[in-house]
């Protein structure tokens, strides 16, 4: 296999403000050229500083980031002035969750995204016009030269997101980080918005991190999953593999907490305990003090991520795939 | 890592126990938004459109619907954040801010609210121990007692106090953060809580763990919940009662397994089939409802949903159908012609088949 467009290695990020923090912690990732990463975890584990961290948003005063970081041959953490311009939004670019976090309420968003693509291509206000335009219409949005004028707070919900897309691949990125696009979403728009995205994503050929709680929505449009938990990568695998027969005890834990209509009428079953702090990670795996495994050895080292079949799993004592029905 | 159970709160029913905690009557907001400037009448966004339903209490109301279809208006409105063009409402039997009802700032204590967005309603200068125990130290309660209830109620909703206590929101995840506001609004002893899509930015395993905290307070403190959300599976888990909205409308209505196991509205069953497959082999080809949802400052003349209903017929114009109950199931009622055998809609049961 060639390079891959996205390689991480031993990637560590600490906050040293006033709060310390281990936030991530010697996270490897690689991911080639058209491949969709489905990022899961929980709450708190790095998700999102990870996809912050590779378009270099943290602040470098209170950030200590090692490791390294290459992206489309580019080492990232040593970009800087123009080229790290150029890179943000050409080379890889981001959806939020939340689209105001993209939009300018004061422009509209036909100028919004006419904007960001002069800002990256040597190309004449009309010319970004008439792209910014087709982007709108790939996003399926109606009557988008109606919209090009429009005001974000002009938008219903899907359709904002729809647009954010659009700024977001205006540029032609090879890399498109989502940080969790669906989540506001109802259910019908949520379906449009990922079929939107598989589709966009077949016809460019881009590589997608996609973060998400919802193992549906990562299913949708994923090949790949990689679970986090307390900034490391605990599990990945083939969507189909992590879903049908996961074997790190995070993982498992976290898809028998997943609510379903027979859980009507009965606690949930969640992963008891709470995560470690940060600030302090236990000597051993970060997982231990809740696991029900845990030996002793699990309390001393830190289990690497190690592959197992079509797999990597980072646990001493991984949880034995139940018998597959023929 | 749960805490020892809160003391259940004394509950002060006014009413009798079959009266509803909230009747909500003809509620409407629309908002002014700018024109063109040849426009010579004033444009409104219809966000709100005569809403009305009440909640029976210690139950859960789910309420479901498009994005942008008035979810979290209805609850600002009820809240008193913001004021509605009309309409009332009736809190354990007495009207809210009328003569001889209760008073607006005992309502507002009785109700309290989690939002979606977890960042925005936090003080950015106080931990979070001191964002839990500002409003009960408002309200009276000694220092030391609010801080152990803030304390109590951190451990309670997952965040260990030795760690979380003394942190900044800033310092937190998304989804630390929403735990926060949870705690918070529990520190008010309210007897309704209106959760505005309040565990959307959970992993799974946490939102169990939040999912099943609510339910305990519930029946610990006989809590009456309205609980945005557009993830169907929690909505299907937690609520007793199911409301599917649609531009500014309440399209649906009734018990919970009825809404999953009976929809009425072409609407609710769009909604309900667009959930995401589990099973890569066979992901979603398409979308159950094509198209977006029509302009809310010109809804559409009779059914609002007409222009993406599969059953649309010219009746579905003219006529705007009524929220009735389905024969023989009157707690669950369509707004929907097909339901109607009397609406003149071809395809609607007729009378003695219902
Ligand atoms: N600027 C910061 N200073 C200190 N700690 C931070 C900062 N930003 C994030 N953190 C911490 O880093 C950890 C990872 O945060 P991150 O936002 O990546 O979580 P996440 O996996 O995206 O969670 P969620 O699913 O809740 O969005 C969290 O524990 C958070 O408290
Ligand atoms: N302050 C405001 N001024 C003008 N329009 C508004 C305002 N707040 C909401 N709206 C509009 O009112 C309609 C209803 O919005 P609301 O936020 O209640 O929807 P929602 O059902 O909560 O949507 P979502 O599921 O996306 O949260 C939308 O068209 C929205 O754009
Ligand atoms: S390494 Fe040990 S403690 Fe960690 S997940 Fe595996 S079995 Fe559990
Ligand atoms: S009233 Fe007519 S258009 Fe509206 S949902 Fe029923 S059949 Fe469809
Ligand atoms: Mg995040
Ligand atoms: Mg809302």
């Amino acid at each position: 296999m060639s390079a891959p467009l996205v390689s991480l290695q031993d990637l560590s990020v600490q906050f040293c403000g006033h709060r310390k923090a281990s936030a991530l912690n010697a996270v490897n990732i690689e991911l080639g050229a058209g491949e969709v990463l489905g990022l899961l975890g929980e709450s708190g584990s790095g998700k999102s500083v990870t996809l912050r961290t590779l378009l270099r948003l943290h602040p470098e005063r209170t950030t200590k980031i090692q490791g390294k970081m290459q992206v489309d041959g580019q080492d990232v953490l040593a970009l800087k002035g123009r080229a790290l311009d150029l890179y943000r939004g050409g080379t890889v670019s981001m959806v939020f969750q939340e689209p105001g976090l993209a939009f300018d309420p004061v422009y509209t968003i036909g100028q919004q995204i006419t904007e960001a693509i002069r800002a990256h291509e040597a190309v004449g206000e009309a010319a970004a016009r008439a792209q910014a335009l087709h982007m709108l219409e790939r996003v399926q949005i109606p009557q988008a030269r109606r919209r090009f004028d429009a005001y974000p707070h002009e938008l219903s919900g899907g359709m904002r997101q729809r647009a954010m897309i659009a700024l977001a691949l205006a540029c032609k990125p090879k890399l498109l980080l989502a940080d969790e696009p669906t989540t506001a979403l109802d259910a019908t728009v949520q379906i449009q918005v990922l079929l939107l995205l598989r589709e966009l994503q077949r016809e460019t050929g881009m590589s997608v991190i996609f973060v998400t709680h919802d193992i549906g929505a990562a299913v949708e449009v994923a090949d790949r999953i990689a679970v986090m938990y307390a900034g490391r990568i605990v599990e990945q695998a083939a969507v189909g593999d992590i879903v049908r027969a996961p074997r790190h005890p995070y993982t498992v834990g976290l898809l028998a907490a997943t609510v379903g209509a027979e859980h009507r009428g009965q606690p949930l079953q969640a992963v008891p305990g709470a995560p470690p702090d940060l600030a302090a990670l236990p000597p051993g795996c970060s997982f231990a003090p809740r696991c029900t495994h845990a030996s002793e050895r699990c309390r001393r080292e830190v289990p690497p991520l190690t592959s197992l079949g079509n797999r990597a799993v980072a646990c001493w004592h991984p949880v034995q795939p139940v018998a597959e029905a023929a | 890592m749960n805490s020892a159970p809160l003391p259940p709160s004394p509950v002060h029913d006014r009413g009798s126990p079959a009266q509803p905690l909230l009747v909500v009557r003809d509620l409407k907001k629309h908002f002014p938004v700018r024109g063109g400037p040849l426009e010579r009448t004033k444009k409104f966004v219809h966000a709100v459109d005569g809403v009305s339903f009440s909640v029976p209490k210690g139950k859960t109301l789910g309420i479901v619907g498009e994005s942008g279809c008035g979810k979290s208006t209805t609850a600002r409105l009820i809240a008193r954040l913001m004021q509605a063009d009309s309409g009332s409402m009736v809190f354990d039997g007495e009207g809210v801010d009328e003569f001889g009802g209760i008073r607006l700032k005992e309502f507002r204590r009785n109700l309290q609210m989690v939002f979606q967005d977890s960042f925005a309603s936090l003080n950015p200068r106080l931990t979070i121990a001191e964002t839990i125990a500002y409003g009960p130290r408002v309200h009276g309660m000694p220092a030391a007692e609010a801080k152990r209830q803030a304390h109590d109620l951190l451990a309670r909703v997952g965040l260990a106090p030795a760690q979380f206590a003394s942190r900044y929101p800033h310092e937190l995840s998304g989804g630390q953060r929403q735990r926060v506001n949870i705690a918070r609004a529990l520190a008010f002893d309210p007897r309704l809580v209106i959760l505005d899509e309040a565990v959307a930015a959970l992993d799974k395993s946490v939102q169990a763990q939040v999912l099943n905290l609510l339910q305990e307070l519930k029946a610990e403190r006989q809590l009456t919940y309205l609980f945005i959300s557009h993830d169907l599976h929690v909505v299907h888990y937690i609520s007793d009662y199911v409301m599917v909205m649609y531009l500014g409308q309440v399209v649906e209505t009734g018990p919970v397994e009825r809404i999953y196991g009976q929809a009425a509205h072409p609407y609710t069953r769009a909604l309900l089939s667009a959930v995401p497959s589990m099973d890569p082999d066979r992901r979603t080809e398409s979308s159950p409802l094509a198209g977006d949802p029509p302009n809310p400052i010109n809804p559409p003349s009779g059914c609002r949903f007409r222009d993406r209903c599969p059953h649309a017929h010219p009746v579905c114009e003219a006529r705007t159908p009524a929220l009735i109950g389905i024969a023989g199931e009157p707690a669950h009622q369509a707004a929907c012609h097909l339901n109607d055998p009397a609406s003149g809609h071809p395809g609607a049961l007729p009378e003695t088949q219902a």
